[in-house]
């Protein structure tokens, strides 16, 4: 492998050229997976971007799970600056869920505009709740999180099935899921607004959370690189020997971290709750906290890069939503195995060719230099 | 005439953009023992892995006894009779002796009579060249001498007729240096080669029969050493004469302003590693702490920085007591009252290599004001203070933003200097100031912390340079098995006094 | 005489339920013991169900079924290599990929290629392992304790249960008593004095590696063709993680992780054994909080497990030799 002189590799080489070439070949071996399933790659490409962009109502969709894959992608971020792999996103999100429907269905006597204030404070005390007990054990025990949150997942997932149908299931109904919330607390929805200008939309779950989603990721960014807390905790996170030498406690940082992680992840709940199904459905997190993984490594756990990660992710969501519809041999699961790829290429196969890039730009910018 | 074993001919070496070695020609002749000495940086460590087949070279050759090697690992070179004693020892601390100088040299795959016989040649090597070695302890029982013992009966076992020892030194007392310059003078006499890496030119002068010299990364000169001296030598490494010794004022001692009481440290082991310390300093004044390496040095530092608890006594601060086994300040808080430590390890501690200069520049200071006001970052005051302090402290590149990986080991120093100094801390804590710093660096460093002294800080340095030690401080107190077991003023103290002190003879 | 059996149908579940652990913790161990972390014992174990079941349906082989299990695992494995021993990544995130990707990519191909449920078919007997009856099994069950404890307890498993059992002495053996053992912690603990030696650290790491793909292959196949007879989506349940768990606490040895993978099958063999019964005092636990019990086990015994000394000096670093 060749060696790079770091200090002059122009940042837009290493932040866009690297990860757009190292999602190119996820991509390409994602194509390979479809070809393998018996399905034409290039139509199944075709297939989503019909999907996502064709038609407003798929636009909406697309942007509804970008909503979810930013905040489970700001969600990893965050602990992942502290070097703490929260793969627990799932059982957070669901945990903060559960927050949400309590606050929202306990405090309706309230105003809307403050019960919605406290349903997302809600969503954020129970995320971070559920990650705080895998946030102390990895402080006072050094119990892996990747472990323990990943155990945390599968005790969410159980917790809540048994909530939901013993404890808090409308009994009316057949599915395991709760009695809906009062229709006043829903939050707007883009057909709403569209009406609002006098378009008529059909159904899509995009709703007033993407606005959350935004504020969330400003308020990443805020937290990360211009506060103490943020800088604190990337010293814990790069160099934990050096952070005690400066007296920055590593046991208070992995509890903040992961608890904001842990919030941040619950928020989903937000989205699914109050904007989309307006109850607890059973397993309504559906994978959008792995996704998250993705969604972080590829945007290189800055709000910037997240972004346009998490609208990705919603182009092959619903842009997959559509192939799945199509192509009777594809489920939904390929598009799991696609995220997996994307982390492989983004995360742990980041350095396959970076050298080589970052070489040949440095080299080339050298030439220019010397013309 | 004698024939060179090892014969080098236009080796180059880089790594990334640093070419570390440029057109070396080098000739070692059978059963001498060789020196080569220049500055840290100098490309001597580069070199020697290359011939011990850890790094390969970009280009040039190599023969050993006239032929022509390849050498893509170790394993090769190994089996061509070259042997190597790393700085860094290389042994696996959880093994055995036994295991540690088997390992890759098993002779069979099921352990079994090889063992036995194994151990039957070790047994023999050590009575030939008088080490005493237990093979069945373990080698984090081991001292650092009885560590390095094992090191070169590893590389006998396996064969080597040539010895390359890199910096062996570094971590012995005088009295221990002895020892090891008797058993390379007797495997000298048995017919080996020996190679000596060192920066220390009274060891050249002592032990070897040729030199060579090496400045930045170029082959300066050959010798006989008898056809040499030390003036000369010091003048083809660094490239220019040199003062060795450096300037001082005479000492102007104020008030006792930090004081350590029956101080006793446990490690994270929960072992006992600072034993009912007792130390002074005044104002003004540099305490050298002297001692192999191992010996609490580190506890000590960590403990008085606030990094480690404290088991039992009491350290006081001004007059003010800072910490005991039941309260302690942390490091942020001491930093406040005037206490600034440079670790010994600035990879390890002092740094977040990862992180930008401008962050280091404030690591530790970052929640003070301006660089942070109701817990938000003011950049624009930080990198204003980081290009002011990398100018002041001639930090180069002088770039804020730049990744401190980036910078040379001395650059990465003086950001950790310049952080801790600017501050003008009351007392000063340095550990190990000039570790892996090229000699311009050691220059400019060792003048501020004189510079800092004249202005009426306290300072305690821990190095395991006893030249540094010596030429720095004003008052010497050695440190042996977690205990102060000597102190003297530095006028007439002689490196062989400090030595028997190291070494717990008296 | 019903709580004899009992204690014995109790004992015979656990030595069952704990086989894939088993292999997934000695798995473990040679990768974790070279100095690389492994979290992707789970994907492996899911890939090694999938593909064992997938090959012996259409081979018609349950052996055959196996050694394309091997080649699958030996293959994720070595990506792990080439991702974190190679180039370096890192390790953890590695294994998150390789986990991911194989829930999603084994459920979408049993789907594209059986059908949308995402289930394999059933195999048949000749496609299957069989539990093998121990000789005179059968007529030694009447013989007091000792009959109960061959013919209930030890006799009757699947191939695989014997094979874990003997796993572990074999792993103990080659760890503790092999100049590769000896090579193996060495290159866990301190790689520099692996090269020195003239070892090559890379592919001490890709030999360990290759071990592990065998060896969780096993606890796969196990799951898809003997104790069940096809593969089901997310078969693995988190197994994987279990393993890992129990080779932490028990501190990278294999005697140690064997009592932690037992008693990990005993606490699942007991859970399902408390399913449905009325407790005194307590009453009847809800089967979902029962089913969270290993889980909640996990996490328990981690917390407990104190001294990261313990753990490989080197493990999640890779090896740079030039700096």
């Amino acid at each position: 492998m060749a060696t790079v002189d770091k200090s002059k590799v122009p940042w837009w080489v290493s932040n866009l050229i690297v990860p757009l070439i190292n999602l190119i070949l996820a991509l390409f071996v994602s194509g390979l997976f479809i070809f393998i399933a018996g399905e034409n790659p290039f139509e199944a490409v075709r297939l989503i971007i019909y999907g996502s962009f064709g038609y407003i109502e798929g636009f909406a969709y697309t942007l509804y799970y970008t909503t979810n894959f930013i905040f489970t992608g700001l969600a990893f971020a965050v602990a992942f600056h502290c070097r703490l792999f929260n793969i627990g996103g799932e059982g957070q999100a669901y945990i903060g869920g559960l927050g949400v429907f309590l606050v929202a269905i306990n405090f309706s006597f309230l105003p809307v505009p403050i019960v919605w204030l406290l349903a997302v404070m809600g969503a954020v005390v129970f995320g971070a709740a559920w990650a705080f007990i895998p946030a102390y054990l990895q402080a006072t025990r050094g119990s892996h999180v990747v472990i323990t949150t990943i155990m945390f997942n599968f005790i969410a997932a159980s917790l809540m099935v048994f909530l939901l149908v013993d404890i808090i299931r409308d009994t009316t109904q057949m599915g395991p899921h709760t009695i809906a919330l009062p229709e006043e607390q829903w939050f707007p929805s883009f057909e709403d607004f569209a009406a609002l200008f006098g378009i008529k939309i059909r159904y899509s779950p995009l709703n007033i959370s993407f606005l959350l989603a935004i504020a969330a990721s400003v308020f990443v960014w805020f937290l990360v690189w211009k506060t103490r807390w943020g800088y604190e905790m990337r010293a814990v996170g790069h160099n934990t020997q050096a952070a005690i030498y400066a007296g920055i406690s590593p046991y208070k940082n992995i509890i903040i971290a992961m608890c904001i992680s842990g919030g941040l992840a619950g928020l989903l709940g937000v989205n699914e709750i109050l904007g989309v199904h307006h109850k607890i459905v059973a397993g309504f997190p559906a994978g959008y906290g792995f996704t998250g993984i993705a969604v972080a490594l590829m945007g290189r756990n800055h709000p910037i890069g997240i972004f346009p990660a998490a609208f990705l992710f919603g182009i092959l969501y619903q842009g997959g939503s559509e192939v799945t519809f199509d192509m009777p041999n594809i489920t939904r699961y390929m598009f799991v195995a696609v995220q997996g790829v994307i982390i492989l290429f983004s995360g742990a196969l980041e350095n396959l060719f970076r050298p080589q890039i970052e070489n040949f730009f440095v080299n080339r910018l050298n030439f220019k230099a010397k013309a | 005439m004698v024939s060179p074993i090892l014969e080098l001919t236009n080796i180059n070496k880089s790594f990334g953009h640093v070419h570390a070695n440029k057109n070396i020609n080098l000739k070692i002749n059978k059963g001498t023992i060789h020196g080569i000495i220049g500055e840290n940086g100098a490309g001597k460590s580069t070199l020697m892995s290359i011939v011990f087949g850890l790094y390969q070279a970009n280009s040039g050759t190599i023969k050993v006894n006239g032929k022509e090697i390849n050498l893509r690992s170790p394993k090769d070179s190994i089996i061509n009779g070259i042997g190597m004693v790393h700085q860094h020892f290389m042994l696996v601390e959880n093994f055995t002796v036994l295991e540690n100088i088997i390992l890759g040299f098993e002779g069979e795959l099921v352990f079994g009579k090889n063992l036995e016989k194994a151990k039957k040649d070790l047994k023999n090597l050590c009575d030939t060249y008088k080490l005493n070695i237990d093979l069945n302890s373990t080698i984090s029982d081991l001292s650092v001498g009885f560590r390095q013992r094992v090191e070169i009966l590893k590389s006998l076992y396996r064969g080597a007729e040539i010895l390359i020892l890199d910096e062996p030194t570094g971590v012995l007392t005088p009295q221990e240096v002895d020892e090891l310059f008797k058993i390379l003078r007797s495997l000298n006499e048995e017919g080996k080669t020996i190679v000596l890496i060192t920066h220390k030119l009274i060891e050249i002068m002592d032990l070897t029969s040729e030199v060579s010299v090496m400045r930045q990364g170029e082959m300066v000169g050959h010798t006989k050493t008898k056809d040499t001296n030390k003036e000369q030598l010091a003048e083809m490494m660094v490239g220019r004469s040199v003062l060795l010794r450096l300037e001082k004022s005479q000492v102007k001692t104020g008030d006792v302003v930090f004081k350590v009481e029956d101080l006793t440290v446990k490690d994270d082991l929960d072992v006992i590693r600072v034993k009912n310390v007792n130390l002074n300093i005044r104002a003004g004044e540099i305490l050298g702490l002297a001692g192999v390496t191992g010996n609490g040095q580190t506890e000590l530092l960590e403990a008085l920085s606030g990094i480690r608890k404290v088991e039992s006594g009491e350290i006081y601060l001004d007059g003010k007591k800072v910490s005991d086994s039941q309260n302690f300040l942390d490091p942020r808080e001491l930093k406040e009252k005037g206490l600034a430590h440079v670790p010994e390890d600035r990879q390890r501690m002092g740094l977040v290599t990862d992180f930008k200069a401008y962050e280091n520049l404030i690591f530790g200071y970052h929640d003070q004001k301006p660089f942070s006001k109701s817990s938000i970052l003011n950049h624009r005051d930080i990198i204003a203070h980081s290009k002011k302090i990398m100018e002041e402290y001639d930090v180069r590149p002088q770039s804020p933003n730049l990744i401190t990986s980036n910078f040379s080991g001395g650059n990465q120093q003086k950001i950790i200097l310049s952080r801790e100094l600017n501050e003008n801390p009351k007392v000063l804590l340095v550990g190990q100031p000039t570790r892996g710093v090229d000699i311009g660096a050691i220059e400019f460093i060792h003048q501020r912390l004189i510079d800092m002294r004249d202005r009426g800080a306290a300072i305690l340095l821990v190095s395991v340079e006893l030249d540094e030690v010596l030429s720095l401080s004003d008052r010497i107190v050695v440190m042996f098995d977690g205990k102060i077991v000597g102190e003297k003023e530095n006028n007439n103290v002689t490196d062989r006094e400090l030595g028997l002190l190291m070494a717990g003879v008296v | 005489m019903e709580f004899l059996s009992d204690i014995a149908s109790l004992i015979n579940s656990t030595l069952r339920i704990s086989t894939p652990l088993v292999f997934a913790a000695m798995a473990g161990i040679f990768a974790e013991r070279s100095g690389v972390i492994d979290f992707s014992l789970e994907g492996k174990m899911l890939m090694a169900a999938f593909v064992a079941a997938v090959g012996s349906y259409f081979l018609g082989n349950p052996w055959l079924g196996l050694l394309l299990a091997i080649i699958a695992c030996v293959s994720l494995s070595m990506l792990h290599g080439f991702a974190s021993v190679t180039y370096k990544g890192d390790q953890v995130v590695s294994c998150v990929a390789i986990n991911i990707l194989i829930i999603g990519l084994t459920t979408a191909l049993a789907a594209a290629w059986f059908g949308q449920a995402g289930l394999t078919p059933t195999l048949n007997e000749d496609q299957r392992f069989l539990e093998v009856n121990l000789p005179f099994a059968e007529s030694l069950r009447d013989v007091p304790i000792l009959g109960t404890i061959y013919s209930d307890i030890l006799s009757g498993h699947y191939i695989f249960v014997y094979l874990a059992y003997l796993t572990v002495p074999l792993v103990f053996w080659v760890v503790f008593k092999t100049s590769f053992g000896l090579r193996l912690r060495a290159v866990g603990e301190n790689p520099s004095a692996v090269d020195t030696a003239g070892i090559n650290v890379f592919a001490m790491r890709y030999k360990a590696l290759a071990i592990n793909g065998v060896l969780i292959a096993f606890a796969g196949a196990h799951l898809s063709t003997a104790v069940n007879a096809n593969f089901f989506r997310e078969m693995s349940a988190g197994r994987g993680y279990l393993a890992l768990a129990a080779m932490i606490f028990g501190k990278w040895h294999p005697k140690t992780a064997l009592v932690a993978c037992l008693l990990f099958g005993f606490t699942d063999a007991l859970q399902i054994r408390l399913q449905g019964v009325e407790l005194p005092a307590i009453g009847e636990i809800p089967v979902q909080l029962i089913q969270a019990l290993p889980y909640v086990l996990t996490v328990v015994l981690l917390a407990g497990f104190v001294g990261k000394a313990i753990a490989p000096n080197a493990i999640g670093q890779p090896y740079i030799k030039e700096r």
